[in-house]
């Protein structure tokens, strides 16, 4: 398995009036052409962790890492204008609310094309079918009627399925997937993660899937990375996640109710044990 | 424990010492940006010379020395004397309490007013935002200065009908701010919730509306005070607001015009004061936001 | 008698019918729970029974007594509602001992610092966390908050729309126990509004399924738990939240 990113000691940190305060505490990990499942509950740094691959923090915050390579390139070295031709062309990131993320006066196909035509040179003729096929490939029915609506005019699931065309069509090598269904109904979530998943299994595309939910996460990653308060406390395989070690890890999983709930009250966590608050 | 640990304290005790740090809190923030530090000093110098004029003016604002009339600035006339021979600096000083006066009565009548017109036409929405609203754009479409000059030449001349006129014409901006600011805020889950409790509009509108548009009025209002100031000496440019002998500093430069040429100080040093604390004000407001 | 009853509710917003005939009836004392997807219409009976959706038809009745259309001083003390957001229900520029006088001002009742006193205490918040405004507090100590605030007139009806789903998994379970805890010292009757089954298996008697604005199916808990639910839609939403569950098994 080829190595996609190799991630050294990546820390962020912002400044506050205690002083700089570190999000992410120097975490490291490599990413092959596969599935990785970054899991953590609110605070854990695990956001912050995609959008330093990117370099997607906004000063004053401060990224630093010993090594910051995605195939072969160090990113760290690269300047603001040659990252620019790496993100959305090779590296792409899907965002939690697709209401926020999409421009409301252009038209879905108008965005699609938008993020097509940035990166390559292509006859409008071309481009219009690839928009529908994209369209298709994220299962939308009437894929010419979308093209010519509003945001405002798609459901929520469907403007997801709009962003992760967006974010699909340059045919990224690594896709960054921030919460992508946390906003979405149970059954939409299944869908929307089934299409991130296709192109990672046909083409071969590595995937970050950052979440709080450790279920979802479990069932659509090959490895699972689990942070709390910026440190990874536990790196396994999907499958070994019932068999965690760490007790933070444990302590996740048996505080969610079950659909055959028996147990009168839940264990709650320790949070003295790991952090601060 | 040292007042500003008893300020910062993350567990405050009393009702009290939680509004006192906030405030602190916000005061600190303040004193971080150069600008509104620059503004608040000008805000300061000028409350200080308004309420000090007494002592701090060398001459009386309307004693007259004819002999020693339009006499250039000087060791003895720091912004030389008028057509009367009255000291300009002493009448610079004295105008400033004119000047203050304007701009907290403006502000005191137009802001409550606007803040209540917007807030209630907002909250209840239907025929009543209609009607407060339609009243509201009427006056908005005017040029400001134009109702004012109407006002004032309707009531006659004089400060207290200027003040009256500018107010009367300055709520209509804060109405439609305030409309705004409550058109976001009715539907919050907050304002739900005191609704469940069984509040009345009234409680709602007061305690947990107004609040929170106040800050953003408070910034407009003081972005909008150099403007008031504009405004205000406009009816006094054209006689129409302080008569003879106050010291307004509009009147001032109207009739240091007809020198303006020879004795140009007459209407320039009127002009630098309001040059001066017009900007303080922008930059007070400037970095409340 | 019923906590709530509903009689052939139909609600709208503006000229969309958004609930259609919907007939329900919740003990009192009893745990139930409304669940569907976004768009089933199951918040915006709970708004209608809140007071918050005046514009409907047909009847509700909160403890016997039919109620208005709009929002009323007199349900407000037998009926609170719990919000899904936690950063959006509190006022950003009260503090919490504000917040949870205000319904005591509104009555007129009196002993308010006792009262506060002991509410915080029941929420499991620490009383150091009184006089704070809401930016100080995390997610959870906002959510015991909205509680506790909900819980201030002593009602004995409350409405839950959402209550956890804004939350973490560890925090949300730190709610859930004390929903629960609450609900077994007060006798409350709950309405849960939800598209989390495996909350309502460990939080409610008895669920409604709805789909499009009408009630699918009513059930048992213990149908829930054994995957015994009837309709086809019903057994879709259970598929999807186990096909969910079954990889962390």
């Amino acid at each position: 398995m080829s190595t996609l990113l190799k991630v050294e000691n990546l820390r962020v940190s912002f400044p506050t009036h205690r002083g700089r305060v570190e999000v992410v505490k120097g975490i490291s990990f490599t990413l092959g052409r596969e599935r990785l499942g970054i899991v953590g509950e609110s605070g854990s740094g695990k956001s912050m962790t995609g959008r330093a691959i990117l370099k997607l923090i906004r000063k004053p915050g401060l990224v630093t890492a010993d090594k910051l390579e995605f195939e072969g390139i160090d990113l760290t070295a690269q300047s603001e204008k040659q990252m620019r031709s790496v993100r959305g062309a090779r590296i792409s990131m899907v965002m939690q609310d697709p209401k926020y993320s999409l421009n409301p006066v252009m038209t879905v196909g108008e965005q699609i094309a938008e993020a097509l035509v940035t990166h390559q040179k292509l006859p409008r003729r071309e481009i219009e079918a690839r928009i529908i096929a994209m369209l298709e490939a994220v299962r939308i029915n009437d894929p010419q009627r979308v093209a010519k609506l509003y945001p405002h005019e798609v459901s929520g699931g469907m403007g997801q399925r709009v962003m992760i065309a967006m974010m699909l069509i340059p045919e990224p090598e690594l896709l960054i997937a921030d919460e992508p269904t946390s906003a979405l109904d149970v059954s939409v979530q299944a869908q929307v993660l089934d299409i991130i998943d296709d192109p990672v299994t046909r083409k071969g595309m590595g995937l970050i899937l950052i979440s709080h939910d450790l279920n979802s996460v479990s069932r659509y990653c090959d490895r699972i990375l689990v942070m709390n308060s910026g440190v990874v406390v536990e790196e396994c395989a999907a499958g070994e996640l019932a068999n965690a070690k760490h007790p933070y890890t444990r302590g996740l999983l048996a505080a969610m109710p079950t659909i055959n709930e028996s147990r009168d009250e839940l264990p709650v966590l320790d949070r003295t044990q790991w952090a601060g608050t | 424990m040292t007042t500003r640990d008893w300020l910062l304290e993350d567990s405050p005790t009393s009702r009290w010492q939680a509004n006192a740090g906030r405030a602190y809190r916000v005061f600190t923030a303040l004193l971080r940006n150069p600008l509104s530090v620059v503004g608040g000093v000008i805000i300061l110098v000028l409350v200080l010379t308004a309420i000090f004029a007494p002592w701090l003016a060398p001459y009386s604002a309307t004693g007259q020395d004819l002999a020693n009339w339009l006499a250039p600035p000087s060791g003895a006339h720091w912004m030389g004397t008028d057509e009367l021979g009255r000291d300009i600096f002493s009448r610079v000083i004295w105008g400033s309490q004119i000047t203050l006066t304007i701009v907290g009565l403006v502000a005191l009548i137009s802001a409550p007013l606007g803040l209540l017109v917007g807030a209630v036409s907002g909250y209840f929405g239907g025929w009543a935002d209609r009607i407060l609203m339609g009243f509201t754009d009427i006056f908005l479409s005017m040029p400001k200065l134009i109702p004012a000059l109407a006002f004032v030449a309707a009531l006659g001349p004089g400060i207290n009908n200027a003040i009256i006129a500018i107010a009367i014409t300055s709520w209509p901006a804060y109405a439609r701010i305030a409309r705004a600011e409550t058109l976001t805020i009715r539907h919050s889950e907050f304002i739900a919730a005191v609704q469940l409790q069984g509040a009345s509009p009234l409680r709602v509108i007061v305690q947990h509306i107004l609040p929170l548009c106040t800050s953003s009025m408070i910034i407009r209002v003081t972005l909008d005070m150099a403007g008031v100031i504009l405004t205000a000496a406009g009816p006094g440019f054209i006689g129409l607001s302080a008569q003879p002998p106050l010291p307004e500093w509009g009147a001032m430069i109207s009739r240091g015009r007809t020198f303006i040429l020879d004795q140009w100080w007459v209407a320039t040093m009127p002009g630098f004061a309001i040059i001066i604390v017009s900007p303080g004000f922008c930059f007070s407001g400037d970095g409340l936001r | 008698m019923n906590a709530i009853d509903l009689k052939n509710l139909d609600i709208s917003y503006g000229d969309t019918k958004v609930v259609h005939g919907v007939n329900l009836a919740v003990a009192e004392g009893e745990s139930f729970a409304l669940v569907g997807e976004s768009g089933s219409g199951k918040s915006t009976i709970l708004r209608a029974i809140a007071g918050l959706a005046p514009d409907w038809t047909g009847d509700i009745s909160v403890l016997g007594r039919a109620r208005s259309h709009g929002v009323d001083r007199a349900v407000a003390r037998q009926c609170q509602m719990v919000f899904q957001d936690p950063y959006g229900s509190l006022h950003p520029r009260k503090t919490i001992d504000s917040a949870l006088s205000e319904p005591l001002a509104i009555h007129g009742l009196g002993n308010r610092d006792e009262r506060v006193e002991a509410m915080l205490k029941a929420v499991g918040l620490d009383q150091r966390f009184r006089f704070r405004f809401p930016h100080q507090l995390s997610g959870g100590q906002r959510q015991r908050v909205a509680i506790a605030r909900a819980l201030m007139l002593e009602p004995k009806v409350l409405l839950l729309d959402e209550p956890t789903s804004a939350l973490d998994v560890s925090v949300q379970a730190e709610i859930l126990n004390l929903l629960k805890r609450l609900r077994r010292e007060q006798g409350l009757t709950y309405l849960l509004v939800t598209h989390n089954l495996p909350v309502v298996s460990f939080l409610c008697d008895r669920l409604a399924v709805m789909r499009h604005g009408r009630i699918v199916e009513v059930a048992g808990v213990d149908q829930l738990k054994h995957g015994q639910l009837v309709e086809a839609y019903s057994k879709e939403l259970l598929a999807a939240t186990e096909g969910a569950n079954r990889a962390a098994g």
